[in-house]
């Protein structure tokens, strides 16, 4: 084999080109043309959540007075009125949800991370936790209308706060046990052979070193957690259902700003469709500040 | 514990010290009690898994695979056939994801190259877990009073061009497919971006920087490398999307039209198993009930295997990475 | 501070490197370097961690790019063009200018395809076949791979996949070669193979290389450059800079620089 000096200018084999852009070359248009087309996706992906913010903003912000937080909805057909009893409930029911699956996921989290040594069992967990992440908000409503509004076995009530409040604890359930097993697992494990050392049990190592340690990611999964909770309405509307009175204990049917917005959007009535459109603001407005929290939580940790 | 404690030149005082039996026995306890919470999570999905199936026997029994061929759904008559629904289900969910899958892997794409700057690409991604944020029936309100009379030229435009085909056949009036595929496609955008973008960014730079050595342009890199790389992930996570999709209520519910009639055109009301759920469940009793829970079993099979498909392609790759 | 090749017979000059800083962000990695890299001959590149030195290569054909924030003030000649230039295309650029990383990295596509993704992007009008056949012995890894060519290049050993990376860079037939310390990741029989792989390059292609290795360097560089980093007034890390560029036999036995002599006697580094 013999070799050539150095020029490959004049390969046979090989386009040369000169070194500079030149924006006609086919490859480049080609670029210049999906680069644009990205942008556009983009931009069309950010387009929904400003549009939807500006109108809930305008249209929930006509309303907004101390009257909308203090009043109970307007009988159909009827102008003012407030929605108080639906924020209460809303409140409730997920304060009810809360109390149930968060002892629920941090436990089974703490067991996931801490006991389980990643075993086949483990593994199940985690794969049934999955699955149950992705099982559609109705069906946790069916479910609980199956076990409990039909069966009436909570306080031999049909409709009620506590039933709807499980079946959102349903839905908040895998994420709760998801961070809780992620942030525990992000714990450096020399913090645990410490605790060990100096001859701490494993349950007081968990309570007192490993779960303060993982306190920002596990707070961080929960209040998103809580946040999709609260704005979720299929599991509630035929387990809480609705009810146009200020809550009556939680084991009696309830309002909630999100049921509010599904049976007043589609009321032929404009002064309950403002109400919708209150109640929506609201409801933005709380969800918003809890992820902005939550992020705010998470960029704590980071120093 | 309760005696004072010993001074500490008593070497003794640390080697006769025991550990009682009330603090290994809490070890054990908070042992098993964390292993009943985990097991939890099994007992519950079969739970649900049982309940959906034992509500939804009475249809079996009486219906059979005729629930789901066929049409009527007639409280009236007591005759029930979810085929509505169940096309409605798959029709709307399949293209809300031929449309949101272009735009959230375009969406993500754009984010993760350096094409603009970096602050505002985390403002775009910022934004796009933000609409994710937006309750469903927040934006089904959005859809009705908004979105829909604001398309509706637009799908009318599709019907005077394409009003030909049966699928575009019919004046738009209102709420029907059409619009609910768009709201569907605003809801799963956010999960195929969040995906993707994860996806996109886990690919090692290394791979790209080859691709770049040997001089390719940045779309050849990204279409013949990049993307490639992180197609499994991609994948995935429009697998999740899709089931998503599938058991999206609310939104839907509210601007579908919740028609029991079969219509092929897109522009006319239709119907989803979740929507026809939230509509009838409160109100139905009897064999509707079973009927209702038999579609939630066919709604919970289909989002079952399209998640454990999702889980599986996921999982696959974490043991690539 | 920057010294010129005494070699009184200027060859003619590959890359010119003309008061040339590097900065990421705010701060200097590397400054002003001069330095004239000749035609058909290996030239090494070394100095202690965090001198530059790998910096410096990967401006050589605009790989720096793809660090954001990283910036470079000066001029690198290349065929009568300033490669930093506006109108200058880095595709065109890289196309004459391969590179070869520290950490082998195929495409995940079979061998084949390794080699054919490049030649066909860069307009390849022959045979494909014989190309892939003709690189993978060039780069003396056509043993190995002649019986897989259909298999995943990620199947290969290092050693393997490093070769069929420089496979992968010849194929498309550069100018240049830049290799960033090629054979840090790899065991020292594939290191020997390897430096077998660049003496036969070296009869065709400029090659620019990285190394950690000083005796790597004698044994494959014509040139050698030894770079080295002093803290920066103010106390905000280090900043690189080219202390002398010259005939490798020179660098090694008699530098005209006392920190060269130190280094490469081990003093220190």
């Amino acid at each position: 084999m013999s070799y050539s000096p150095i020029t490959y200018d004049n390969s046979p084999l090989f386009e040369r080109r000169p070194l500079t852009y030149s924006p006609n070359l086919a490859r480049n248009r080609f670029n210049q043309a999906l680069t644009g087309l990205a942008g556009v996706f983009a931009a069309i992906a950010v387009l929904p959540l400003f549009l939807v913010l500006i109108y809930v903003l305008i249209q929930g912000g006509k309303l907004l007075s101390l009257r909308l937080f203090l009043d109970l909805p307007p009988a159909p057909g009827l102008e003012g009125g407030g929605i108080g009893n639906a924020i209460l409930g809303t409140i409730v029911v997920t304060l009810v949800a809360s109390l149930i699956s968060i002892p629920i996921g941090v436990g089974g989290g703490i067991f996931l991370s801490e006991y389980s040594r990643n075993g086949w069992f483990a593994q199940a967990v985690r794969f049934a936790n999955d699955v149950l992440s992705g099982v559609p908000s109705i069906i946790s409503g069916v479910f609980v209308y199956g076990i409990i509004v039909a069966t009436r076995i909570i306080a031999g009530q049909s409709y009620s706060a506590m039933a709807g409040g499980i079946a959102l604890s349903v839905l908040m359930l895998p994420t709760v046990i998801k961070t809780t097993d992620e942030g525990l697992k992000l714990v450096p494990q020399e913090l645990r052979w410490g605790a060990y050392g100096v001859g701490a049990s494993k349950v007081v190592t968990i309570l007192k070193i490993t779960l303060p340690a993982a306190f920002t990611p596990i707070a961080t999964g929960v209040v998103l957690a809580v946040a999709r909770a609260a704005g979720e309405t299929a599991p509630l509307i035929f387990t809480a259902l609705f009810s146009p009175f200020w809550p009556e204990g939680v084991f009696n049917p309830i309002a909630s700003m999100s049921v509010l917005i599904f049976n007043f959007a589609i009321m032929p009535y404009e002064a309950q469709n403002e109400l919708a459109w209150a109640a929506s603001f609201v409801l933005v407005i709380m969800i918003l500040a809890a992820n902005l929290l939550a992020r705010w939580i998470s960029r704590m940790a980071r120093p | 514990m309760t005696s004072a404690p010993p001074p500490l030149s008593d070497a003794a005082a640390f080697t006769l010290r025991r550990r009682p039996a009330s603090e290994k026995l809490l070890d054990q306890g908070f042992h098993y009690l964390t292993l009943a919470l985990a097991s939890f999570v099994g007992i519950l999905l079969l739970a649900i898994v049982l309940t959906v199936f034992q509500g939804s026997r009475e249809a079996i029994h009486t219906f059979g695979a005729r629930f789901i061929t066929t049409s009527s759904w007639d409280p009236v008559n007591n005759q029930y056939g979810a085929f509505v629904a169940i096309y409605g289900t798959l029709v709307t969910s399949f293209l809300s994801l031929v449309i949101a899958v272009p735009l959230g892997v375009g969406t993500a794409i754009f984010i993760t190259e350096d094409l603009i700057p970096a602050q505002l690409r985390n403002a775009i991604g910022l934004m796009v877990e933000l609409l994710a944020a937006i309750p469903s029936v927040v934006l089904g309100l959005w859809a009705i009073f908004v979105m829909e009379p604001a398309i509706r030229p637009a799908l009318n435009l599709l019907h005077t061009f394409l009003g030909w085909s049966p699928f575009f056949a019919g004046q738009a009036q209102g709420p029907g497919m059409a619009p609910a595929i768009l709201i569907l496609v605003v809801m799963i955008l956010p999960i195929i971006t969040a995906i993707s973008r994860d996806a996109l960014n886990q690919v090692p730079v290394e791979l790209r920087q080859g691709a770049y050595g040997v001089g390719t342009t940045r779309w050849g890199a990204l279409l013949n490398i990049i993307l490639p790389a992180a197609i499994s992930a991609i994948t995935g996570g429009i697998m999740l999307a899709l089931g998503r999709a599938m058991g999206e209520t609310m939104a839907v519910t509210m601007i579908i039209g919740n028609s029991l009639n079969f219509d092929l055109s897109l522009l006319a009301p239709g119907n989803t198993i979740a929507s026809m759920l939230a509509n009838q469940f409160g109100e139905a009793d009897g064999i509707q009930v079973s009927a209702l829970m038999f579609a939630a079993l066919i709604l919970m099979v289909l989002t079952l295997v399209v998640n454990v498909i999702a889980q599986w392609i996921v999982r696959r790759l974490s043991l690539k990475y | 501070m920057t010294s010129t090749p005494d070699t009184t017979n200027q060859q003619d000059v590959c890359l010119s490197l003309q008061n040339v800083t590097i900065s990421y962000g705010k701060f200097e990695a590397v400054r002003n370097v001069f330095m004239d890299i000749p035609h058909g001959k290996v030239t090494a590149f070394i100095g202690p961690s965090g001198c530059g030195k790998s910096t410096v290569l990967r401006a050589l054909n605009r790989m720096n790019d793809l660090v954001p924030g990283c910036s470079l003030k000066g001029r690198v000649l290349f065929d009568g063009h300033d490669l930093y230039e506006k109108r200058i295309d880095p595709v065109e650029v890289r196309r004459r200018i391969g590179m070869v990383f520290q950490k082998p990295n195929p495409f995940p596509k079979t061998i084949y395809e390794n080699i054919a993704f490049g030649a066909r992007i860069n307009g390849f009008k022959g045979d494909m076949d014989e190309l892939v056949e003709r690189s993978l012995r060039k780069a003396a890894v056509w043993d190995e791979c002649k019986d897989k060519l259909q298999q995943s290049g990620l199947a290969l050993s290092g050693g393997q996949q490093q070769r069929l990376c420089i496979a992968r860079a010849i194929a498309t037939e550069p100018e240049v070669i830049l290799m960033d310390e090629p054979c840090s990741a790899l065991d020292p029989i594939s290191t020997l193979k390897i430096e077998e792989t660049m003496h036969e390059l070296k009869r065709s292609y400029t090659i620019v290389i990285v190394t950690h290795n000083m005796q790597q360097a004698v044994r494959v560089a014509d040139m050698t450059a030894f770079f080295n980093a002093e803290a920066v007034e103010g106390g905000s890390g280090k900043v690189g800079y080219l202390v002398e560029f010259n005939d490798t036999e020179r660098i090694f036995n008699a530098p005209n620089q006392q920190a060269t002599q130190d280094y490469v006697s081990g003093r220190f580094g």
